[in-house]
């Protein structure tokens, strides 16, 4: 008789018991695995409760349509019963235009957004450099936002039209010839400029030609004097221009073919459109200005050393306050008598000086963080200082820095609420300020910050979120 | 960068200073430094220039002349009959005080947070993240605004605390109450805490125009001396451990030595604490805390701890897993394991940024403005400015004492970070 211990056929697998397998076992292992683990998840189950259940009625009861506070406590205690609390949108229905705009006159809003929607055509070039996929898809919703935002804030048929034109052939551009669109993202600041404060068109384009004097004065020069003294020839031919020959052949211009665009005063300007003004002019002026002193700081020449820490140490050590106030008192005395310039400009140059002594911290520690060896090996391939920090040094220096210059932006944008203490109607205390001193509004608080900190939230998080992207993107090495 | 220059040729040509690597940098920084030169020469011209056209000069005379306004919240003694100096010596130690309570509050909230966005629990985990990634993307002028605005006008009036006969005959309680076994009372007019008495306190001298507080110097100095004695004692305990092997029971004596002499000089001195009570429409005992000052504290503590949670976190996890590892292996317990060996590699990451998060917070109090807190911001730059006009004097001042604050503090806390520091040998 055959007989046999041993089993032959497999037996199937078992499940596992209840506690080792799905919810049950992420939730022994991740909210009860322990009696401190379980104190914590009561503690943090309570926190969410007493969050939800304070606020939920309140956000469940909002009101949309009223024209004051009374009124929508009136509608929400007859929809809800007595002492019902809820959300009055209704404010950010009544003042979403001062909030966005300022005192921006409301039929002019086509060109602030204008200016709004072709910042990222430019900056689409930089951001997606050479990935033609995402650079149609950023357009596309560039071209839906425009299309719909235009519509809605009645913009005259030319400007949609051109608009439209500008925004195809730009799409054109960007299938055939990715890299001539980088031209788009040097004369935007002209471009923006002029449709955000309006005036002679010809100011821009002069301003802009000053930078063509600049080139042509430097390839002239450069045979025969050589290329140092040849730039300085040149920015001293562009400075010439901008302060002597600029205002001439701009009235000579406009008298001979006037066009333009009604002028804005600067004190029209206010909420996210002067946050986003004085934060992208900032953040995009800053960069350079922080490499350069970053550069500085690390140079072998102590004059030029001490200088850059100077400036760097005197910055970072007063609060932006201080130096805001010297944008708004202390450039009268510093300035020859009578100089008068826009307040919204003498910020812009004062917070980009802010954000460049950061930047140039932020990017000395990514230049100190690259081994000795490359800058050796820089040397050793013959480059020069230049070649070698432009092909060697920074790249690398930069792809470091990255997640600490991005914080350095957020920080910047954030601290364009500031310019509120020098006046201008910043979202945040500005337009906050005017609504909550309104007769129909006095009384309302939690709203108006709840929206203004949600835009905020959003843009913040998302260039936070950007820089992770962009962090794994450059990310070559192979750990 | 110094690049390999070539054989020198004879003489000296003028182009070598632009070509020649060896006197580029000279020509370099010499045309930097007249630039430079000539900057700083056409501001002071325009200063001088628009000094002269504005009838003003340039003199600090000013600040001893009458103030003739009120700061609410004086640390130092103040009427309105002081002189600017003394207004300015006022906010300087208000804002010295909100930097100071803001520093400690976000560094404990900070490092709780950052400890827990990396514990096991899923739940707290997220929890965390939500308030680091809300508060780190909202500006810190927000959180102060409003905070001061809940403070002012959600709580209730003093008033509403009454418990009137009528009420108590109907079992009614009254609108509001206080918190913390009846000693705090948060009203719209600001934050009622008890108050440290002592009824055989020391008194105080006057000293070149500042009154010392002798009680308060005393407690000081003798939790200096216990701190000092416990330090030997354990230095004494360690070196026994070193030559024997055995270490002596230490907690009860340091217990005895920290917290004994304390105590029996404040029974000595009759320490209690006086709690505000109500007395017919208002608080009368204890201290009475502006709203200003709670709401900087608290938007201050709050938005920087994001800022050091994060740090925090980061410093933790920058120690590789094969520390704790090796820990374990060694025998050692978790609690040894997080103190001698992942915190001192943690504290060398986490003291540098550390320590700009307190100087970004002692600038950020500089916003009190917003509040109406009058710092050296709203007293020196604010309130005197506009009364005497002396904007330059003012500004330069305001920025030399906020460069010295910031310099000493990094100072101080750059000490610190070398005495972490890994010793290079």
């Amino acid at each position: 008789m055959d007989q046999h211990f041993a089993r032959t056929d497999m037996l199937p697998p078992q499940a596992p018991p209840i506690t080792e397998r799905g919810a049950v076992k992420w939730l022994r292992e991740n909210l009860f695995s322990t009696p401190f683990n379980i104190a914590l998840t009561v503690f943090g189950a309570a926190v969410i409760y007493y969050l939800v259940s304070s606020s939920l009625p309140w956000w469940l009861n909002s009101v949309w349509n009223a024209n004051s506070l009374g009124e929508c406590r009136d509608i929400v205690t007859a929809s809800a019963g007595e002492g019902a609390t809820g959300a009055c949108w209704a404010m950010i229905r009544q003042w979403w235009g001062a909030f966005i705009f300022g005192f921006y006159p409301p039929d002019l809003w086509w060109r602030p957004i204008i200016a709004f929607g072709l910042l990222f055509a430019a900056l689409s070039p930089v951001l997606f450099s050479g990935q033609k996929r995402k650079l149609t898809a950023l357009l596309a919703v560039v071209a839906a936002f425009l299309l719909l935002t235009l519509y809605l804030t009645s913009a005259p048929m030319p400007a949609f039209i051109l608009l439209m034109v500008f925004i195809a052939g730009f799409a054109a551009v960007a299938q055939v010839q990715p890299g001539k669109l980088i031209w788009f993202t040097l004369i935007y600041p002209a471009l923006c400029f002029w449709l955000l404060w309006g005036g002679s068109i010809w100011t821009p384009i002069v301003a802009m030609a000053g930078f063509g004097v600049l080139y042509v004065v430097f390839r002239l020069a450069s045979p025969l004097i050589g290329l140092s003294p040849a730039a300085g020839a040149g920015v001293l031919a562009a400075v010439l221009w901008w302060l002597y020959l600029e205002a001439p052949v701009v009235s000579a211009l406009q008298s001979v073919l006037p066009f333009g665009l009604q002028s804005i005063n600067s004190d029209q300007f206010g909420g996210f459109l002067l946050a986003i003004v004085i934060g992208v002019t900032g953040i995009s002026f800053s960069l350079p200005i922080g490499v350069l002193l970053a550069l500085g700081r690390q140079s072998d020449m102590l004059i030029v050393k001490t200088l850059s820490v100077g400036f760097i140490e005197f910055v970072r050590g007063v609060p932006l306050i201080t130096l805001l106030f010297t944008a708004s008192l202390l450039l009268q005395y510093f300035l020859p008598p009578g100089t008068n310039f826009d307040i919204i400009l003498r910020v812009i140059i004062l917070v980009t000086f802010f954000a460049a002594a950061y930047l140039a911290e932020v990017i000395r520690g990514g230049l100190a963080a690259l081994p000795r060896g490359q800058y050796e090996a820089a040397d050793a391939l013959g480059l020069d200082y230049w070649r070698a920090q432009r092909l060697i040094i920074l790249p690398q220096a930069l792809k470091i820095s990255i997640p600490a210059i991005v914080s350095t932006f957020i920080g910047l944008f954030k601290d364009t609420t500031l310019v509120s203490f020098v006046g201008l109607m910043d979202p945040l205390r500005g337009v906050t300020q005017i609504v909550r001193a309104d007769i129909n509004w006095k009384g309302i608080y939690w709203e108006p910050y709840i929206f203004v900190g949600a835009i905020f939230f959003l843009i913040c998080f998302g260039m936070s979120r950007y820089s992770m992207y962009l962090e794994q993107k450059l990310k070559t090495d192979h750990r | 960068m110094a690049m390999a220059t070539d054989v020198p040729k004879d003489g000296f040509r003028l182009s070598m200073l632009v070509y020649d690597t060896r006197y580029r940098s000279y020509t370099i920084q010499i045309v930097v430094l007249v630039l430079f030169a000539m900057a700083v020469a056409w501001l002071l011209n325009n200063t001088v220039q628009n000094l002269e056209a504005r009838g003003k000069e340039f003199n600090f005379g000013f600040l001893w002349q009458r103030a003739g306004y009120d700061i609410g919240q004086q640390l130092v003694p103040y009427t309105n009959d002081d002189n600017h100096f003394r207004a300015l010596l006022v906010g300087l130690a208000n804002t010295l005080v909100v930097a100071f309570f803001g520093c400690i509050f976000a560094t404990v909230l900070g490092v709780v947070v950052g400890v827990l966005r990396l514990s096991s629990n899923w739940l707290v985990g997220r929890l965390m993240t939500v308030y680091v990634e809300i508060f780190r993307n909202v500006p810190l002028l927000l959180w102060i605004l409003l905070t001061y605005v809940i403070l002012s006008e959600i709580t209730p009036q003093p008033r509403d605390f009454r418990l009137t006969d009528e009420m108590a005959a109907a079992g009614e309680a009254p609108a509001a109450s206080m918190m913390f076994f009846d000693s705090v009372a948060v009203t719209n007019r600001g934050t009622n805490i008890p108050a440290p008495l002592f009824e055989r306190g020391l008194g105080s001298v006057e000293l070149g125009g500042l009154s010392l507080n002798l009680t308060f110097l005393a407690i000081v100095a003798v939790v200096a001396g216990s701190v000092f004695v416990n330090r030997r004692i354990l230095a004494s305990a360690r070196a026994m451990q070193e030559a024997t092997g055995d270490r002596p029971a230490t907690w009860w004596k340091s217990l005895l030595v920290l917290f004994a002499p304390v105590l029996v000089l404040l029974v000595a001195m009759g320490f209690h604490l006086e709690v505000p009570t109500l007395q017919g429409f208002n608080f009368q005992g204890g201290m009475l805390v502006a709203h200003p000052f709670t709401a900087m504290v608290v938007a201050l503590s709050l938005y920087t701890a994001a800022f050091i949670a994060e740090i925090v976190r980061a410093g933790i996890q920058a120690i590789s897993r094969g520390q704790s590892e090796a820990a374990f292996a060694l025998g050692l317990r978790p609690g040894r394991t997080m103190n001698l060996i992942i915190l001192p590699q943690a504290l060398r990451v986490i003291i540098p940024p550390l320590i700009s998060q307190y100087l970004n917070l002692t600038k950020n109090t500089s916003l009190g403005i917003a509040v109406s807190y009058l710092d050296l911001r709203g007293t020196l730059g604010g309130i005197t400015l506009n009364q005497t006009g002396r904007e330059l004097e003012c500004m330069l001042l305001m920025m030399l004492i906020y460069l010295s604050i910031s310099l000493s503090i990094s100072a101080v806390m750059n000490m610190y970070n070398s005495s972490v520091q890994l010793k290079a040998r």
